[in-house]
């Protein structure tokens, strides 16, 4: 709908900053980068798939630790059964927890605002229970992942999994920016802003709830397939940790949640401040700068950085209004 | 059921709904003739807005059926009664906030026209009709404007212009002019026979007199729930038990 490059020019041009940074990454001659770079990664999908349902539905999700748990654990499940290739494990994470999306849309039909968001959290709680007490997949002793010391043609595993972690931001950020410019985009924007109006306009707000409740938690998933082999050792309470979910919320809100470039943003600042934080002061202080910086912008930007600079260009005399 | 088709655009037969305890609509009937411009008023309370909204599919009404240009609406969402040609206006207006108003307007030719053409529309032909209603409601100058910087009557009027974008059979009108001056609620009287003029059935529920005055052929009243007028406007208005009514004992 609005003007600009397509989505595959977009994708392209997405694909050779991906390779550049790949090849960056690699030039540093340090494993160290691939490890740091693979979680701020893994926070621009995970955040770019909050901000599907949170950011243009307006439904705030408090539960996308358990959409993340939910693909790390199918690939456990995988990994106990029948070993796959982890681009199949991002698949099958994806439809999983694709369904586990659409059946909390489904459920959660009638709720709004606060309730919805309570509801999500019981969710989480609800599925952090039943993996506990799964002693297939490890239950709460958790589970062991071994991961191969190096997958051709790459020098090392890290390498292998910084470049699925990559692709997957391509293919979120794309995906994002295709929804906010296409009908589809519209009609989630008007649940956000007025349900009733919405329908009076034609649009099926129901089907597009769980859309997004759909699409939201399959990205969730597929941020989570590939940290088992990342970690080496899944156990509930790292999967179900409380920094996917409050990193989900924190990086858009302080990007922005109006556009794809709002999760970005904050995914790349917020994660690259919390590697910082870990390495120079400790592994802990890492939600308490999370929680200052989200107290920050709601109170002083709530646009975001992105309304941020808006505003910005917007008071620069001569611009376009 | 048959219908006669062509007789009434709008058949709402026996039309019930209580809240609890308390009954909103007590049996309503009602035809409305295409084309026609019908008022529809009544005290506080009386059911005006539950009609409307059992009407609209915002509400489930609990007896009774309404029929739309032949079709039993029973069980429709709202949406899909809109992409059936039937829209509506809200008491309070209710603009998409985040959106310009050339891109409020945009919405239901995106989602109600196109699905009901059964093929979207060209992205050409829905930014001319869109520069179209703009243009009908006089806000062609605050097309990339947003809601929030519109006045009370320019809020009006997008919302009749959100309202009859994708070019609806029946129009209902709730209190499209609550809290309007006097040039104002002229203005929207206007519009309203405007689009009257195209062809488009229009239910108004209003409160000003004189605007429903001018403005209806024939005048429905409704007090606590049941339909106790219904003719033309000027011997409805003189019926003692709407005096009665309006005016107490």
């Amino acid at each position: 709908m609005k003007r600009g490059m397509t989505s595959w020019m977009f994708a392209l041009i997405a694909c050779a900053a991906g390779a550049l940074l790949f090849f960056a990454a690699r030039s540093a001659g340090n494993d160290y980068v691939f490890f740091a770079g693979y979680t701020i990664l893994q926070y621009i999908v995970l955040a770019t798939a909050w901000n599907i349902l949170g950011g243009y539905t307006g439904y705030v999700n408090f539960g996308s630790a358990a959409f993340f748990a939910v693909g790390a654990y199918t690939t456990v499940f995988f990994h106990k059964i029948f070993p796959l290739p982890i681009p199949l494990l991002v698949i099958a994470a994806a439809v999983a927890s694709g369904l586990v999306g659409l059946g909390m849309g489904y459920l959660t039909l009638r709720l709004r605002g606060a309730f919805f968001a309570i509801a999500t959290l019981a969710l989480a709680v609800v599925l952090q229970t039943l993996i506990v007490n799964w002693s297939f997949v490890g239950g709460s002793r958790g589970a062991y992942v071994i991961r191969p010391a190096t997958v051709y043609p790459f020098d090392s595993y890290i390498q292998y999994l910084f470049l699925i972690m990559l692709v997957l931001v391509i293919v979120a950020l794309t995906t994002a920016r295709a929804i906010e410019r296409s009908r589809l985009g519209y009609g989630f924007a008007t649940i956000r802003d007025d349900e009733l109006a919405a329908e009076a306009s034609g649009v099926p707000t129901l089907k597009l709830k769980l859309i997004a409740t759909a699409l939201s938690g399959a990205f969730m998933g597929m941020a989570g397939a590939p940290f088992p082999y990342y970690i080496g050792f899944l156990h509930p309470s790292g999967a179900f940790g409380l920094e996917y979910t409050v990193n989900a919320i924190a990086m858009p809100m302080i990007g922005g949640t109006a556009t794809w470039i709002g999760p970005l943003v904050g995914a790349v600042l917020l994660g690259t401040l919390q590697q910082v934080a870990i390495v120079t002061i400790s592994s802990a202080v890492n939600l308490l700068l999370v929680g200052l910086l989200l107290v920050g912008f709601v109170i002083l930007a709530p646009n975001g950085l992105v309304g941020v600079v808006r505003n910005l260009l917007r008071k620069r005399p001569g611009a376009q209004p | 059921m048959t219908t006669n088709a062509g007789a009434s655009i709008l058949e709402v037969e026996g039309l019930g709904k209580r809240f609890g305890g308390f009954v909103a609509l007590d049996g309503i009937d009602l035809a409305v003739a295409p084309g026609e411009r019908l008022g529809l008023i009544g005290p506080n309370g009386s059911g005006k807005s539950t009609l409307v909204n059992c009407l609209c599919g915002t509400l489930v009404n609990d007896r009774g059926s309404v029929r739309f240009d032949g079709t039993d609406l029973r069980g429709m969402m709202a949406h899909e009664r809109t992409r059936l040609g039937m829209a509506r206006s809200f008491q309070l207006p209710r603009p998409f906030f985040s959106m310009t108003i050339a891109d409020n307007i945009r919405v239901p030719l995106l989602y109600a026209m196109g699905t009901r053409r059964e093929s979207h529309r060209a992205e050409a032909q829905i930014a001319e009709r869109c520069h179209e209603m703009l243009g009908l409601v006089g806000l062609h100058d605050k097309a990339r404007q947003f809601p929030r910087d519109l006045t009370q009557v320019d809020m009006r009027k997008l919302e009749l212009a959100r309202a009859m974008a994708a070019e609806p059979k029946l129009l209902i009108a709730d209190e499209a002019m609550a809290g309007l001056s006097g040039s104002e609620v002229t203005d929207i009287v206007d519009l309203l026979i405007t689009l009257n003029e195209r062809g488009v059935t229009v239910i108004l529920i209003e409160h000003i007199m004189s605007a429903v005055m001018r403005f209806s052929q024939r005048l429905v009243v409704l007090v606590s729930g049941r339909k106790i007028a219904d003719g033309a406007p000027d011997a409805v208005i003189r019926d003692p038990e709407v005096e009665r009514a309006y005016l107490g004992q």
